[in-house]
């Protein structure tokens, strides 16, 4: 292929992932680590001794970074992408977003990380550069282009933030494709099959339902709903409100106070979280500053009682969407699962009851693993914007726009002009004139959403038509377009019939970054010099193996450095010696199994030091460091909450 | 934006710049993609306007459009062929989604014909409010004043949170009738398509008066169908009208 490689990518609330079609299969790239999953954290590096800007982590070095600093990392910036200061006040109650106090209404939050501030695209794209870094090592050839998963019920300006946030990783988003179309072409890809499917794809922070038509490699989309503010971060605060609760009532701890303490209790609320898919019971053991301990068991049934009121909130898209699609749950062929939080039994069991799965003797598609089948579709889609690929050649996704689209009118009203579940790319025309003489500006306001009044909608934009000649009012005829491209994204045109001329048209965002903005923000220009890949690739693997040698010079300091055996210790010594001797050297490929070899050895002194310092966060010993408040922003967001754990 | 051209004027491909009749996505010569045709909905199908179509051949022939004009079949092409993909592509799903709905194809090919239909869709943002076109059909003047009582009263229960269930019992009925009503209209609306598709240029006259007075009534019955649902609390209603 002579333009490159097109990669997919599941930009993920909690974990991200690229792959790529190796052939006739779509496979997941691992990272430097090994891993195939990149959490979706971002961590801001110290300053350097000699000054000058730090420089951005992402990952699981990131996610370590998490407990020790928390005031320099992010995660789960997804819920923030496109969305004005008004709508993520609820996001801040439960997350510790450290929103920068000088920004305005109207502009895009920009969110404190030590010393600086970013915006959401901004961190995202941090997030893709990493991914992108992975390809390009993997591939040892550039990647520039790129299909990036969405979720279905994403909105324009959700969609927008994450092409800009491509744009700014050096990548051209040749499609953003709706994570649970995505999850059909992963499992369609293998059989040529016609029926109806479901995909239910409940995720970190999105909770999507998407109904398919499969036919002769069609993929058409019959209808969508979901819930962008709905996924596995809310079962996990759920758990994590309790114990922050028990612990200051029984204990009399307010570990709220502490960043570091929550971020540390929050991954004990996870670990029981995921135990609880496959345990009976799981547990919650920690010391506390007073030397107490807070232990306390989850039974099975206890946390199925308490995360009902989320699941509970998957029932109405479903049924909206069957509705929309004209289908009872019967009519449904197969449902697959997507989604990590899809492994906890409770969400299996209402899907079942949903669409009366096991009533017809049927189960839902687990075959693929749920956290990488949105990443496996991405690649197909990939593979067919690339084209000419045998695999993917007769395959077609026609999606659909998941929102409505209408245009305010006078009074407040809401005229509908592209019903939602309209396939995309959609147009629609409409004609507007003018109420005073002499009027040459009409202002039109386009929202989107289902609701009667524009006000409760969102605003996609506000624009002026200018320019228009001179007549009695009503006399001009204006004829706008708008175009819903196969992105999902808005574009308007206008032009006055009545004098044939073309109306100057202003397209005003009301929320988002401008096109300038986007360019002032793009990654190191360094990214983007493709003659210079070798030497790039030189420079990226030798960094990784400092920062991987700077780690490894600290270690005997920490005390789990002591709970080695002396042959692990041997080991790391060599494959740090080994990875010194290499270092300088040009070749970047060895300089990088040197470094992934180091990163073996210590892997199980990663774990302690992890295991160390959630202890540490939560006793208290780093407390003083973290100083900052979360103060009573976690509050529990079920009033039964507290009480069913009982 | 959509060019406004006599479909029978030749044009010339932008490739090849061998003449075309614009009504085309594709060059007959040289098969590329061409910018949008002028013609309506019916001749991106190469079908005549008409009421009776045979919906699993348009599906057959929206997909194998598709194949050919997606943008992502032009994911890596040049900047012109891509607009012009996204362009055709938009007009191929607008058609397809307007032709395969029967209430939308008859307002579409009516509104093809010069009828005017409905309310003005079109928000004058300088102009005045909108003006509700739904006229109480005559026939039913006095049940709608019933209904609307009942409809008044069972809100107004709710909100004292009371269950009548004489009220709703008799809200059910009107539910059934009206959607008994609505089915009649369907059904005419049926038979004036034959008219229309079979008849000559008075006998289309005809049927055009008789559907957009059906369509009408239609419009009027399932805003009211509506109201009842979603009295009764039936939240989820399907967007679907066949």
């Amino acid at each position: 292929m002579a333009e490159g490689r097109v990669v997919g990518i599941d930009l993920g609330t909690t974990n991200s992932l690229v792959a790529y079609m190796q052939g006739d299969a779509p496979v997941v790239i691992p990272g430097v680590d090994g891993s195939n999953l990149v959490p979706s954290v971002a961590a801001l590096d110290p300053i350097p001794a000699g000054g000058g800007r730090p420089t951005v982590t992402v990952g699981n070095t990131a996610r370590k970074a998490l407990i020790e600093t928390p005031e320099r990392v992010i995660y789960s910036v997804k819920r923030l992408m496109g969305r004005s200061l008004e709508e993520i006040q609820d996001e801040l109650k439960l997350f510790p977003f450290r929103l920068a106090e000088d920004v305005e209404v109207g502009e895009v939050p920009r969110i404190t990380l030590g010393e600086l501030k970013f915006t959401p695209p901004e961190i995202s794209a941090y997030i893709l550069r990493q991914l992108k870094r992975n390809a390009e090592r993997f591939f040892g050839a550039p990647v520039t282009q790129a299909v990036i998963t969405v979720p279905a019920y994403f909105n324009d300006a959700q969609r927008q933030a994450t092409k800009d946030a491509g744009r700014m990783a050096g990548l051209e988003v040749l499609r953003l494709v709706n994570e649970p179309t995505a999850a059909a072409l992963a499992y369609g890809l293998d059989r040529a099959k016609v029926g109806t499917i479901a995909v239910y794809d409940l995720g970190g922070g999105t909770f999507d339902i998407s109904i398919l038509k499969l036919r002769d490699g069609i993929f058409e989309v019959q209808s969508t709903n979901g819930d962008t503010h709905l996924g596995g971060d809310d079962i996990d605060n759920l758990l994590l409100t309790i114990a922050l609760d028990e612990i200051h009532a029984e204990h009399g701890v307010d570990l709220r106070r502490h960043p570091g303490a929550v971020q540390a209790l929050r991954k004990a609320a996870i670990d029981a979280k995921i135990a609880l898919s496959t345990e009976p019971a799981a547990h919650f053991d920690i010391e506390l500053p007073n030397g107490d301990r807070y232990q306390r068991e989850i039974p099975r049934a206890v946390f199925e009682l308490l995360i009902e009121p989320v699941l509970d909130r998957t029932v109405g898209p479903c049924k909206q969407a069957l509705a929309d699609a004209g289908l009872t749950p019967e009519q449904i062929d197969e449902v697959v699962l997507v989604g990590g939080s899809t492994r906890i039994p409770a969400v299996r069991q209402q899907v079942d009851e949903l669409f009366h799965l096991s009533a017809r003797g049927k189960k839902p598609h687990i075959e693929l693993n749920p956290d990488e089948v949105v990443a496996l579709g991405a690649a197909v889609q990939a593979d067919i914007l690339a084209g000419a690929s045998k695999t993917t050649g007769e395959m077609l996704l026609l999606d659909v726009t998941p929102l409505s689209l209408g245009i305010e009118a006078l009074g407040g009203g809401v005229a509908r002009i592209i019903q939602r579940n309209s396939t995309i790319p959609a147009s629609a025309t409409e004609h507007f004139t003018t109420g005073v003489d002499g009027q040459t500006n009409v202002a039109i306001h386009v929202v989107q959403g289902e609701r009667e009044l524009a006000a409760d909608c969102r605003s996609l934009a506000r624009f002026d038509l200018k320019g228009i000649p001179p007549m009695s009012a009503g006399l001009p005829r204006i004829e706008v377009r708008f175009l819903i491209d196969a992105d999902g994204i808005l574009h308007v045109s206008a032009r006055e019939q009545r004098s044939g001329q073309a109306a100057q048209i202003e397209v005003k965002p009301t929320y988002g970054l401008t096109d300038e903005q986007v360019e002032s923000m793009i990654l190191d220009s360094f990214d983007h010099a493709e003659e210079d890949f070798a030497k790039r690739l030189l420079i990226e693997a030798r960094n990784e193996a400092e920062t991987i040698l700077a780690a490894v010079e600290r270690a005997p300091q920490s005390p789990a450095w002591d709970q080695l055996t002396g042959e692990e210790q041997a080991a790391i010594a060599a494959a740090r010696m080994s990875l010194q001797s290499v270092k300088m050297g040009e070749n970047a490929a060895a300089v990088r199994d040197a470094t992934l070899a180091l990163d073996q050895a210590t892997r199980r002194f990663a774990e302690l030091m992890m295991e160390a310092a959630v202890t540490t966060a939560i006793r208290g010993k780093t407390m003083n460091a973290a100083g900052e408040e979360l103060g009573e922003t976690v509050t529990a967001p079920h009033a039964m909450a507290a009480a069913e754990f009982k | 934006m959509i060019k406004v051209l006599d479909s029978a004027v030749p044009i010339a491909c932008w490739s090849c710049s061998i003449g075309h009749n614009d009504s085309t996505l594709f060059c007959p010569h040289c098969s590329k993609i061409q910018p949008p045709p002028g013609g309506d909905y019916f001749s991106v199908f190469g079908l005549q306007p008409r009421l009776n179509l045979d919906l699993a051949a348009l599906e057959r022939e929206f997909h194998r459009l598709s194949r050919k004009v997606h943008p992502d079949r032009f994911a890596r092409a040049g900047e012109n062929e891509r607009q012009w993909s996204l362009a055709d592509a938009a007009l191929l799903n607008d058609a397809y989604r307007t032709l395969k709905d029967p209430l939308r194809r008859t307002e579409y090919l009516l509104k093809l014909e010069g009828a005017e239909i409905g309310p003005d869709p079109a928000p004058e943002p300088g102009g005045r409010e909108r003006k509700n076109a739904s006229r109480v059909p005559a026939d039913l003047l006095e049940e709608v004043f019933d209904l609307n009582m009942q409809l008044e009263e069972m809100r107004m229960a709710r909100e004292l949170g009371e269950t009548d269930q004489a009220l709703e019992a008799s809200l059910f009925q009107a539910k059934r009738k009206f959607g008994g009503l609505l089915a009649a209209v369907d059904d005419d609306l049926h038979g004036q398509w034959q008219a229309w598709d079979a008849g000559d240029k008075t006998a289309r006259m005809a049927a055009q008066k008789t559907m957009v007075a059906l369509l009408d009534r239609r419009r009027y019955l399932s805003n009211l169908v509506r109201d009842v649902n979603e009295t009764l609390g039936f939240a989820i209603e399907s967007q679907r009208s066949s």
